[in-house]
C-alpha cells in the first residue's frame, strides 16, 4: 500500500483537450481558409486567420506570466517588456530584410537611420540580417534581462508589491528608451514596412497560414514545457515558495535560484510569444513597452484562472477577441472601462478564474461521490 | 592608536583556536546579545547543547526565545557573540538560512508552517535531505532508497493514511506532527522545535512528547522551547529558563521550578 505511488500524469485530461484545441486549430483553421471558397460560410478569411495568431501569440504570453504568477507568486507588471524585446529582435531581422527597397533605398541601412542622417549600421545591429543569430537574440534579449534584473531583485529579496513597482519601473524605462531615436531602434515609430521573412513574402497568405501554425506550435509547446516545469520536483519547489518561502529556505533550498530559473524561462517564453506577434501585425514599437500593456496581462491570466496554465491561454484568447468586438462597435470609446469592470468582477465574483472554478466545481463533484476507498487522485499542482 | 589595537588582529586567532579546543559540543553560545531598537532581545545569552542532547527552554514571553532560535538560524545576526557549531569549526553567524539548514540544523516554527497546496507526501519529499539545485531538480525522479525513507517517517509521524491529504486540510495537531516529519526528512544534528503542542489536546500533547523522545534517541539533539509544563515534564531532559535575553535558571525541572527567581518572574506563586 505504502509504494503505491501514483505515478505523476504529465498532461491530465484537461491538457490533452488543450493540446487538442490548439493543434486542431493549427489544421482546420488554415484548411478552412484554402479548401473553401470565400463565399462559404465556413471560409475563414486571412486576416481572421492573422488574427488568430495574435491571440495565440498573446496566449503564450500569458502562459510566461501564469508560470512566474500563478506558480511562484511573482506578479511581474513589466512582463510586456520581455515580449517587446523578443518583438525587437524579430523586427530587427525583418528590416534587415527589406535591403535596397527601402523609400531611401539604402542597402545596408533601414529608412529611419538615413532619415536621421546616420551613416553606418550601429553595432549592435550587426548580425540581424542572419536569422539564427535573430532567433537568439530573441531568447537572449529577454533572457539577460531578465537573469540581471531577477539576479538584484531575488538577491536583495525583494518581493511582493514591491517587486511588481520595480518591474512596472523596468518596462516605463524602456518605455522612454525606445521612444529616444538615438536609441537606434526607430524611436517613436519603431520598425515596420516589413517586406519578408526568409525569403517569403511577409504579406502573402501562404506565410500568414504558416506563422498562424507556428504560433499554435509555439503555444503547444510552450504549455508541455511549463507543465513539465510545474509538475517536476522543481515546480514542486516553486509552489513552496509562492506559499511559505521563509519555509523553503529553512528546508535548504535557494528560493532565489529558483525564482530566477523560472523567472528566465518565462522572459525567453515572453520573448518567443513577442517575436512570432511582430511578422504578423507587422509592426513593433515602443507601446509595447507601456505599463499598461503588461497590467492586461495580468487581467487576462486572472480573468482565465491564475494558477492552472490553460486558464492564462484561454483568458488571452477570450479578453482579447472581446476586445476586438468591441472595439470596434458603438462601444469602443468604453473598453477600458469594460475591461477595469471585468477584472473588478472576476476579483470579486470568480476568484480562481473561468478555469480556476471550473477545476473548483469538478473536484467537488468528485469528492461528493463516495469515495470507493482507493487512493484520490492527485490534486495536480493547479 | 593604542597598544590594544595593534593587538588585537594577533590575539583573534588564537582564541579562535582555542575554542575550537575548548568545546565539545555541538552547539555553543557565548555572549549573545541582540537589540531591535534599544530593547535587547539577547542578553548576553552563554549555553551549550551536547550531540544527542534534548534540552527544553521555558520562559515567559519575551524572553527572547524564538530570537535565540533566529540567531542559530541565520534569520537574525547578533550584535555580538558567538554561535558556533559541530564542536566550535562553524561559525553560523556567518552563514544564511539556506546554509545552515544544509548544515543540519532543523527548524520548527511556532505558527506550524507547512507547504498548504501541496499533499502531505509531497511536503515530506520536498524537506528530505538531497539534492537542492534548481537545474538538478528539474530532472529529480524519485528513487526506491528515499520512497523508504518516507514510509519509514510516516510510519513515525502517524500520518500514513493521510499521506494524499492537501498540507492545508490537515488539523492543527497534523500539521504540527507534519512538520516534525519534515525536519526528520531534513535529517538534521540538531532539531530546534518552537512550542510544539501549542493548541494540541492533551492526548496529542503526550504523543508528541513521545515522538520528540523517539526522535531524540535515534541520534539527533533537540531544542525545543515550550510553555506546557506537562509536556515539560513529559519530555525528561534538563530545563533552561530564560529571562529578559539571558539563562536564569538551568538543571532538572524540579530544580528549574523551585528556583526562586523562577517562579517569581515565570510560574508564579
Amino acid at each position: 500500500m505504502s509504494t503505491l505511488t501514483p505515478q505523476p500524469v504529465l498532461l491530465g485530461r484537461s491538457g490533452l483537450v488543450f493540446l487538442g484545441v490548439v493543434l486542431g486549430a493549427a489544421v482546420l483553421v488554415p484548411l478552412l481558409n484554402l479548401a473553401t471558397s470565400p463565399d462559404s460560410a465556413l471560409h475563414v478569411p486571412t486576416y481572421v486567420v492573422s488574427l488568430l495568431g495574435k491571440y495565440l501569440t498573446y496566449a503564450l504570453l500569458a502562459l510566461s506570466v501564469d508560470l512566474i504568477w500563478g506558480y511562484v507568486g511573482i506578479l511581474s507588471l513589466g512582463h510586456g517588456a520581455f515580449f517587446a524585446l523578443g518583438g525587437y529582435a524579430m523586427g530587427m531581422y525583418l528590416m534587415r530584410q527589406i535591403g535596397p527597397r527601402g523609400v531611401y533605398g539604402d542597402p545596408v541601412l533601414p529608412d529611419f537611420m538615413v532619415f536621421l542622417n546616420w551613416k553606418e549600421l550601429p553595432w549592435f545591429w550587426h548580425g540581424f540580417d542572419l536569422f539564427p543569430f535573430a532567433a537568439l537574440m530573441v531568447l537572449l534579449a529577454p533572457g539577460i534581462l531578465a537573469l540581471v534584473f531577477g539576479w538584484f531583485a531575488f538577491r536583495s529579496r525583494v518581493t511582493g508589491v514591491y517587486l511588481s513597482i520595480i518591474t512596472q519601473a523596468m518596462t516605463f524605462a524602456l518605455l522612454l528608451a525606445f521612444f529616444r531615436n538615438d536609441m537606434g531602434f526607430g524611436g517613436n515609430n519603431g520598425l515596420t514596412d516589413f517586406k519578408d521573412i526568409l525569403g517569403f513574402n511577409i504579406q502573402a497568405d501562404g506565410t500568414r497560414l504558416v506563422l498562424f501554425v507556428l504560433s499554435a506550435l509555439a503555444l503547444a509547446l510552450g504549455y508541455v514545457l511549463c507543465r513539465f516545469l510545474v509538475r517536476s520536483h522543481f515546480g514542486k519547489v516553486l509552489i513552496a515558495i509562492r506559499d511559505a518561502e521563509t519555509r523553503v529556505r529553512f528546508t535548504g533550498y535557494r528560493a532565489e535560484n529558483y525564482k530566477l530559473v523560472a523567472f528566465v524561462v518565462s522572459a525567453m517564453l515572453a520573448g518567443i510569444a513577442g517575436a512570432l506577434y511582430v511578422p504578423q501585425v507587422g509592426i513593433i514599437n515602443p507601446g509595447e513597452f507601456s505599463p499598461a500593456n503588461s497590467i492586461e496581462i495580468i487581467v487576462w491570466v486572472a480573468v482565465g484562472g491564475r494558477g492552472t496554465l490553460i486558464g492564462a491561454a484561454l483568458g488571452a484568447v477570450l479578453v482579447n477577441y472581446a476586445k476586438t468586438y468591441f472595439t470596434s462597435g458603438l462601444l469602443a470609446p468604453y473598453w477600458l472601462f469594460m475591461l477595469g469592470g471585468l477584472f473588478v468582477a472576476v476579483t470579486l465574483f470568480l476568484p480562481k478564474g473561468i478555469v480556476g472554478t471550473f477545476y473548483e466545481w469538478r473536484d467537488r463533484r468528485a469528492s461528493a461521490t463516495p469515495a470507493d476507498g482507493g487512493l484520490p487522485e492527485p490534486k495536480p499542482a493547479e | 592608536m593604542s597598544a590594544a589595537d595593534t593587538l588585537e588582529p594577533e590575539s583573534a586567532p588564537v582564541e579562535a583556536i582555542a575554542r575550537k579546543d575548548l568545546t565539545e559540543a555541538l552547539l555553543y553560545l557565548d555572549g549573545v546579545t541582540v537589540t531591535f531598537d534599544g530593547f535587547r532581545a539577547l542578553n548576553a545569552l552563554s549555553f551549550t547543547v551536547d550531540p544527542g542532547e534534548m534540552r527544553a527552554i521555558i520562559g515567559p514571553n519575551g524572553a527572547g526565545k524564538t530570537t535565540m532560535m533566529d540567531c542559530i538560524t541565520g534569520k537574525t545576526r547578533p550584535d555580538k557573540g558567538d554561535v558556533f557549531f559541530n564542536g566550535g569549526t562553524t561559525d553560523l553567524t556567518k552563514l544564511d538560512e539556506t546554509q545552515i539548514a544544509t548544515l543540519g540544523i532543523g527548524r520548527k516554527f511556532q505558527k506550524p508552517t507547512v507547504f498548504e497546496s501541496h499533499t502531505v507526501l509531497d511536503n515530506l519529499r520536498l524537506a528530505l535531505k538531497g539534492q537542492r539545485g534548481a537545474l538538478a531538480n528539474i530532472f529529480k525522479r524519485e528513487t526506491a532508497a528515499e520512497r523508504e525513507k518516507i514510509d519509514a517517517i510516516f510510519e513515525t509521524i502517524k500520518l500514513s493514511e493521510h499521506r494524499h491529504r492537501m498540507g492545508g486540510d490537515l488539523s492543527h495537531g497534523q500539521k504540527q506532527w507534519l512538520e516534525i516529519g519534515m525536519l526528520l526528512a531534513q535529517d538534521p544534528k540538531l532539531l530546534l522545535v518552537d512550542e510544539p503542542v501549542a493548541g494540541m489536546t492533551d492526548a496529542e500533547t503526550a504523543q508528541t512528547a513521545e515522538l520528540l523522545r523517539e526522535i531524540n534517541a535515534n541520534g539527533h539533539s533537540v531544542v525545543v522551547v515550550e510553555h506546557d509544563m506537562t509536556f515539560v515534564r513529559d519530555l525528561g531532559v534538563r530545563v533552561m529558563c530564560l529571562h529578559e535575553g539571558a539563562v536564569l535558571a538551568e538543571g532538572t525541572l524540579d530544580q528549574v521550578s523551585a528556583n526562586e527567581r523562577v517562579i517569581e518572574v515565570y510560574l508564579g506563586r
